[in-house]
């Protein structure tokens, strides 16, 4: 079943579609700030973008099989590093992202490398990831001496009375500037995503994901091409924890690390859908609007009805709509364009090759 | 002072093994089963969590005596991991492993959230205080004792069940060979629904045990969950024995871990212990090398 929407994302016209709607909405998230909304706009519109950048890179080795249920351990492990170095050893934020995409990129390949060696997938790459980011979440609760255990810790302000930016230690009062550089990331995500999808590895990429005996045989290296991925989506991952550090100014390892996060993570690329560039993005904005929706609705009293709601449309999403909500959506869009198409080319190609060769012919 | 240390660190040592005997009860209905259905049910600990609830809602709420009320929770969560895989796993038996881990990862969301609705945040007590067991200076409490006795109870009625009847024989064979056992007369959904109902009992029945010891919150499947799959990928999933061994190696990690440091480094051990052993025999403690 899996494999048909696989491949369905491979080709077909909704790719361009994609890259056309996410630069609209680029175009109008850039001129938001323009039309002074209100704060609570902005912050969820940061919010939105920064769990579509997080989700996103997951989704880079997710889509691939590789099921991680442990990447709160590269948000924790990036977080708590660019907090860590700024607190104690004052240096700046943006050198701190690149200490903790080292870190984090080290963690990948030792938890990586002998994964993906000793051919450890599906139930147990997930179960193995998890541990991972129990390790990391009760590593930084043992160093409360450090980290404020628990309880949390908050980076150093470096804003003096009434200043509004301190660029070198990623701090700015003013919501405009985190709502650009967000965005920035966000686009970069899309464009690693687009890249991985476009490379020479794409039916490689098709081919591990499905049969990794036959990529093999085919002459890729299986194992090279699913470690250099998990480094890069545990590296994305690993910025958007930093991100979320310095904007938040408050660290938790249950709110990075926790399992429920990394959980969320997952299911929230399913409900939007794991094999579509603007998929993981459809799950965050969907996610987000739920919860902030039921919470407009019915008040903060009932602490825990947006999740349980958001469990009971998972159950419902992974029995009746496996690819997710965009996923589904682009497929018919698809198959529709495809269709039509036929249509369109049955009279001139009515000797020529089949329907579907004709159909990869005819693209740009 | 050396031998004060010595006692201390016999106490830890047979804690953990009293608590071993609690994650291999825990770890058993998982393990089944996974052994019969190749399902992983990650909202297990919640399923445990639910039968808590219920128990103590049954005795605080209600007045019905302990035991009734735990006999009674027993049978709710057996119910209820019957009707999970009835309508939730059994349309995905069919799709990716990964969608059945999925869509139990939703179960998960909504029973945790939905005893937060429902409940609230707070702790819960059963109000039941049992006294503790002193030996020499060394002291254990007593409902560890029970779960501890209670659980070897229970594996050795399944492991009896498991070979001594029919629908146990056909619960192994299936666990065996997927593919034969229809050809062998044998229906296997009702084979999966009995499995689902065994596997839901004994999360009710792990539910009993904890709630004695205890408080009831909604995350509090969160916080032994991993625990326990852990475990049972440790002991080979679907593996009785191996999991059965592994409860006891994870716990002794914990419970010795712990006295030495602080309680979350023995938890850093055991995980790292788990990542480790993955590595050197992915299939699990007992497996065969590869």
């Amino acid at each position: 079943m899996t494999s048909i929407s696989t491949s369905a994302s491979f080709d077909g016209p909704s790719r361009a579609l994609q890259r056309n709607l996410a630069l609209v909405c680029a175009a109008i998230i850039f001129c938001v700030p323009f039309i002074q909304p209100g704060q609570y706009i902005i912050h969820l519109l940061i919010m939105c973008l920064m769990w579509s950048y997080i989700y996103t890179s997951w989704s880079i080795m997710g889509r691939l099989g590789l099921v991680s249920f442990g990447h709160g351990a590269f948000l924790g492990v990036g977080a708590y590093t660019g907090v860590l170095l700024w607190n104690y050893l004052g240096v700046s934020p943006w050198l701190g992202a690149l200490a903790a995409v080292v870190v984090t990129a080290l963690l990948a390949v030792l938890i990586g490398y002998p994964c993906f060696r000793l051919k450890i997938v599906g139930h147990y790459f997930a179960l193995v990831t998890l541990a991972l980011s129990e390790v990391v979440r009760l590593i930084i609760i043992g160093l409360r001496d450090y980290t404020g255990g628990s309880l949390g810790m908050t980076p150093r302000t470096a804003l003096a009375q009434g200043q509004e930016i301190a660029l070198g230690a990623m701090q700015f009062a003013d919501k405009r500037i985190w709502l650009y550089l967000v965005l920035v990331c966000w686009l970069l995500a899309l464009y690693v995503w687009h890249r991985v999808d476009r490379s020479m590895a794409r039916l490689a990429l098709q081919a591990i994901s499905e049969q990794e005996e036959a990529a093999a045989s085919i002459g890729i290296n299986v194992r090279a091409v699913k470690l250099g991925l998990m480094v890069l989506s545990a590296a994305m991952t690993c910025l958007g924890g930093v991100l979320y550090a310095q904007y938040q100014l408050y660290v938790n390892p249950e709110n990075l690390s926790g399992i429920g996060v990394s959980l969320q993570m997952v299911f929230g690329v399913v409900a939007g859908g794991m094999f579509v560039m603007l998929g993981p993005t459809m799950g965050a904005v969907f996610l987000l609007l739920l919860s902030e929706g039921l919470r407009l609705l019915i008040g903060n009293d009932l602490h825990g009805v947006d999740l349980a709601i958001y469990g009971a449309l998972l159950v419902i999403f992974i029995i009746f709509m496996p690819k997710g909500i965009l996923g589904t959506l682009l497929h018919r869009y698809d198959a529709h364009a495809q269709k039509r198409r036929a249509k369109v080319n049955a009279p001139a190609e009515a000797s020529a090759a089949p329907a579907t060769l004709s159909v990869l012919e005819s693209r740009p | 002072m050396e031998t004060i240390f010595d006692i201390y660190l016999l106490e830890a040592l047979c804690n953990g093994l009293l608590l071993g005997g609690l994650f291999a009860l825990l770890s058993l209905g998982l393990n089944l089963v996974f052994g019969v259905m190749d399902v992983v049910w990650i909202c297990y600990a919640e399923l445990i969590m639910v039968g808590m609830y219920a128990i103590w809602w049954l005795h605080t709420a209600q007045g019905v005596p302990v035991f009734l009320a735990c006999l009674i929770g027993i049978a709710f969560v057996a119910l209820l991991g019957a009707t999970m895989h009835q309508f939730i796993i059994r349309p995905v038996l069919q799709a990716e492993p990964i969608n059945q881990l999925l869509v139990t990862g939703g179960v998960l969301f909504f029973l945790q959230a939905g005893a937060t609705v429902v409940f609230g945040i707070e702790f819960r007590n059963l109000g039941v205080q049992l006294s503790s067991l002193n030996v020499g200076e060394m002291s254990f409490s007593i409902s560890r004792l029970l779960s501890f006795a209670v659980a070897a109870a229970a594996i050795v009625a399944i492991s009896l069940f498991l070979r001594k009847t029919f629908i146990g024989t056909a619960i192994r064979a299936i666990s065996q060979d997927r593919a034969i056992m229809p050809l062998m007369g044998v229906n296997p959904a009702r084979i999966y629904l009995t499995a689902s109902a065994l596997g839901g009992g004994l999360a009710g029945l792990g539910a009993a045990l904890l709630v004695l010891q205890y408080d009831v919150h909604p995350a509090i499947g969160l916080s032994f969950g991993p625990l326990i799959f852990l475990i049972c990928v440790l002991g080979g999933l679907g593996n009785l024995i191996g999991g059965f061994l592994a409860a006891f190696v994870f716990a002794q990690f914990i419970s010795v871990g712990g006295f030495f440091f602080q309680l979350e480094w023995g938890y850093v051990f055991a995980f790292i212990f788990f990542i480790a052993v993955m590595f050197w025999k992915p299939q699990g403690l007992l497996a065969k090398r590869a």
